[in-house]
């Protein structure tokens, strides 16, 4: 029997990039595929091609056997190929039912028939076994609920195969699961699965079979079960099992710290309905991790030190001074970086340049008169593109064409050309692919051992146990716990998360 | 004869100019320009024509300079203040203000001359800068905010006239509109030095990249340490010194204040110089000469209407027409889905490109083997 989907010698070329060479893919009817690589790896291009968002160049695409090229969305749609794109691409102003019935409305003469809306969007709801009020505005709802209507969207259609493009970036581990059990369901009734994430344990929790891509050609398609994880990576990166195994072995070294007096004091720091109030110390040369599920506070800890929202009670001593920051310049005047956790909203200029971008908070720092020549901004950027491997064909670059983990790269290089003594990294790694991480990894040691005092926030637990020297547990708003050195480990995380009052 | 010789000098520098800019955005500007400048050249009588009287040059080009001078102050300020994402709908009814007081001040309290042109720029500022503060500082939206004033500016300006008509004779008045200097139109170089102002503030200073940045993404130019609220309280007030001295030219085009006409509904022509200059209602990049030739280009069409005699009733519609097709041309997707249209012919001088090797070079995105 034909399989479901059959991609055969797909290319893609953009100017002066081969997006996908001769890559082929075949998934069968009830199982779960999991598409594997690096940012940049194709995968996204890949996906477009195949739901005709953008022409392909050469290759042919077989669904059930038959050869199908569908020109836009919505003809793959009607063809059976549905998509659930990395961003919710919801409208968060309608209700429920108006999104999953948006652009298929049962009309009659002309006139929107709403009661059949509601029962079509609460049907298609069903078959994800959810409940909900499919009149209420789609906002009002958590995101994970609103992935989960998303998807009750793409098989309101009658779907054969479901491509999940990242759809777990922004849940948080009990909503994991719970998607997880909707995709397990789908895949007993027999649809086909693609399934595009970061996540090594989730691959390896739900998927089937992986196909591995790299530099847009296809590395291999394997068993899920027979690809030991550092395989998986190493097929991913390109590098030899035992370079991987080097980097994933490698943990903090101790002891760089170098004073006693903190970079920044907080005491009694806090604000009504964002967090408790809390004492923090971060030392020159010393990462402090800041774990805690999804929202228990990370990001509004992160935001009071940099000055976003004003605290309303408590205060901070930067070298012993009393500082108040009533906006992130005054925070940056004390030589405080961050990054924020939301890349696109808080964090790139999109349509500016990656010499632009990389210049900016240094240039926001000096008066704007005082304006950085051309030349000292292009060896600025061109130091940067280098030192952290920012992938970009010019500085002159726009940025929103850049991959995510090279605008992350951008975003600290923004914050490195400012030389900051306190750098705030509200989850750097998310969305970026394993190389990436790698790097971006070191390079949170690098400065540290030069002296700088990081803050660390991340949800991979993993993550923040290898970085850091000492971390701060947060849950409900709260900061519940503090590890030092030799008690950091995942397991006394979670203990203090699940049982520390 | 003459006429003959600086017509084709006039071409060719226009033709080395616009060479020069190909590939860059406001190539497609100054190509409309170019086009429509083509059109009179052939198909209106005189308005290439140019006479000396008394050592200055008189001719339909040099009313289009400066009968465009208002546009293109204008357009200097909104240009910025479209940049950060908003727009400023005042600025008609800020030039009626700034004639008002000027006049008034000149022929009522017979002030100096300068002192009245003075206090009206210094009024306009602080239209402008009351623009800024519902912006910036209320955080209302940009169309209602400047509305307040849009509506209320006449208003203002027929108090301060008393709903008199002021007729003035001033000479320093009177020059600024209709002047010559270089035995060129004064209001010429008035705005290139306003142009050469505004580029050396914006250009010569971060003061652009924080604009660009603040229109691009407002929140992240917050995290970068950017202080959004003092840059758009800026761009509002020179938004609205700009409109000061297009009042100012305004009314000493006409020798006198009209609180009802001046400047009347001008604030749209200048949003369309900016948005035909290349610079996207929605903020972010700009183009500060695309936006002045803009301009020009609006008041060439208007004058090629007078020339041609279309009656001023009826003139909008060939000129909404023409504008709609300049806008479409300046997008990518537009301009090839038009190329294709006459793929047909292309095909068919298939052989006579060959004989004359006239083929173009190879697409680059088709797939290599």
């Amino acid at each position: 029997m034909a399989p479901l989907l059959e991609v055969i010698g797909l290319s893609k070329s953009f100017p002066g990039v081969k997006a996908l060479d001769g890559v082929d893919l075949r998934v069968e009817a009830g199982e779960v595929h999991a598409l594997m690589g690096e940012n940049g790896a194709g995968k996204s291009t890949l996906i477009k091609a195949l739901t005709g968002v953008f022409p392909r160049d050469a290759g042919e695409t077989r669904l059930e056997g038959k050869t199908i090229a569908p020109s836009c969305r919505a003809e793959a749609e009607a063809m059976g190929i549905s998509t659930v794109y990395q961003e919710v691409n919801l409208i968060p102003h309608l209700s429920v039912a108006e999104n999953i019935c948006l652009g298929r409305q049962p009309t009659w003469m002309g006139v929107v028939r709403w009661r059949a809306i509601a029962q079509r969007a609460r049907a298609a709801l069903a078959r994800l076994d959810l409940s909900l009020d499919v009149n209420r505005q789609l906002s009002l709802y958590s995101i994970a609920v609103q992935q989960m209507v998303a998807i009750a969207r793409a098989l309101d259609i009658s779907a054969k195969l479901l491509i999940l493009d990242e759809p777990t970036s922004s849940l948080d581990r009990t909503e994991v699961e719970e998607l997880f059990k909707k995709v397990r369901m789908l895949r007993e009734r027999g649809l086909g699965i693609i399934f595009i994430t970061h996540f090594l344990e989730q691959v390896y929790e739900i998927s089937d079979r992986i196909t591995v891509l790299r530099n847009g050609c296809r590395v291999g398609c394997f068993p899920t079960k027979d690809l030991p994880r550092i395989e998986l990576v190493s097929h991913m990166i390109g590098k030899a099992v035992q370079q991987v195994e080097a980097l994933e072995r490698k943990r903090a070294s101790t002891a760089t710290i170098r004073s006693d007096s903190p970079t920044l004091e907080a005491r009694g720091l806090g604000k009504k309905g964002s967090v408790h109030p809390f004492d923090l110390d971060i030392r020159p040369g010393e990462v402090v991790g800041l774990a805690g599920l999804l929202g228990s506070g990370r990001t509004e800890t992160a935001r009071l030190l940099f000055g976003v929202d004003r605290p309303d009670e408590g205060t901070i001593r930067i070298n012993d001074r009393v500082v108040k920051f009533h906006s992130p310049r005054a925070a940056i005047r004390n030589r405080i970086a961050l990054t924020p956790e939301d890349r696109k909203a808080a964090g790139i200029i999109p349509s500016l340049t990656v010499r632009e971008n990389i210049i900016l908070a240094l240039q926001a720092s000096r008066l704007s008169w005082r304006r950085l020549s051309l030349g000292e901004q292009e060896k600025l950027a061109d130091r940067f593109i280098q030192a952290l491997d920012i992938k970009t064909p010019s500085r002159e670059q726009v940025v929103q064409n850049l991959s995510g983990g090279n605008q992350q790269k951008v975003l600290l290089a923004r914050w490195l050309a400012t030389e900051p003594k306190l750098f705030i990294l509200d989850e750097p790694t998310r969305g970026i692919d394993v190389g990436a991480k790698a790097e971006i990894e070191k390079l949170i040691q690098s400065l540290r051992q030069n002296g700088l005092a990081v803050l660390f926030i991340s949800s991979e637990l993993e993550e923040v146990v290898r970085q850091s020297q000492r971390v701060v547990v947060l849950r409900d708003r709260k900061k519940i716990d503090e590890l030092t050195e030799g008690e950091i480990s995942e397991e006394a995380i979670m203990h203090s998360i699940a049982t520390r009052t | 004869m003459i006429d003959w010789v600086s017509d084709l000098l006039f071409w060719l520098v226009f033709g080395v100019v616009l060479f020069s800019l190909r590939g860059k955005r406001i190539f497609w500007t100054v190509g409309a320009l170019g086009l429509l400048l083509l059109f009179n050249q052939f198909f209106t009588p005189g308005f290439f024509h140019i006479q000396v009287l008394g050592g200055h040059l008189y001719g339909s080009r040099l009313d289009v300079l400066n009968q465009g001078a208002k546009v293109m102050l204008l357009s200097l300020g909104m240009v910025l203040v479209i940049a950060t994402g908003g727009v400023d709908l005042s600025v008609g009814a800020v030039m009626a203000i700034a004639a008002a007081v000027s006049s008034r001040l000149l022929v009522t309290e017979h002030q100096p001359p300068g002192i009245a042109i003075a206090v009206a720029l210094l009024i306009s500022i602080l239209a402008g800068a009351w623009n800024g503060l519902l912006v910036a500082g209320f955080g209302i939206q940009p169309i209602v905010a400047t509305l307040v004033l849009m509506v209320a500016g006449r208003g203002i300006a027929q108090l301060i006239t008393e709903g008199q008509i002021i007729n003035f004779l001033d000479p320093t008045m009177v020059y600024l509109g209709n002047g010559h200097l270089f035995g060129l139109p004064f209001t010429l170089t008035l705005v290139l030095a306003m142009l050469l102002l505004t580029y050396l503030m914006v250009r010569g200073t971060a003061l652009g990249l924080f604009i660009e940045s603040v229109g691009d993404n407002d929140e992240a130019s917050r995290y970068a340490g950017i202080n959004a609220k003092q840059v758009k309280l800026l761009v509002y007030t020179f938004s609205g010194f700009c409109a000061g001295l297009a009042g100012l030219v305004a009314c000493s085009n006409i020798r006198s204040a009209d609180a009802n006409n001046i400047g009347l509904y001008l604030e749209l022509d200048a949003i369309l110089a900016v948005v035909i200059g290349g610079t996207s209602l929605s903020g972010g990049r700009f183009y500060l000469v695309g936006a002045v030739i803009g301009g020009l280009f609006i008041q060439t069409l208007t004058t090629t209407f007078y020339a041609r005699n279309v009656s001023s009733d009826i003139s909008p519609v060939p000129k909404a027409l023409v504008i709609i097709a300049v806008c479409l041309f300046q997008a990518e997707a537009f301009r090839k889905r038009f190329g294709q249209l006459f793929l047909p012919i292309w095909e068919v001088l298939k052989p006579i490109r060959t004989r004359f090797h006239l083929s173009p070079a190879e697409r680059h995105d088709t797939p290599r083997p």
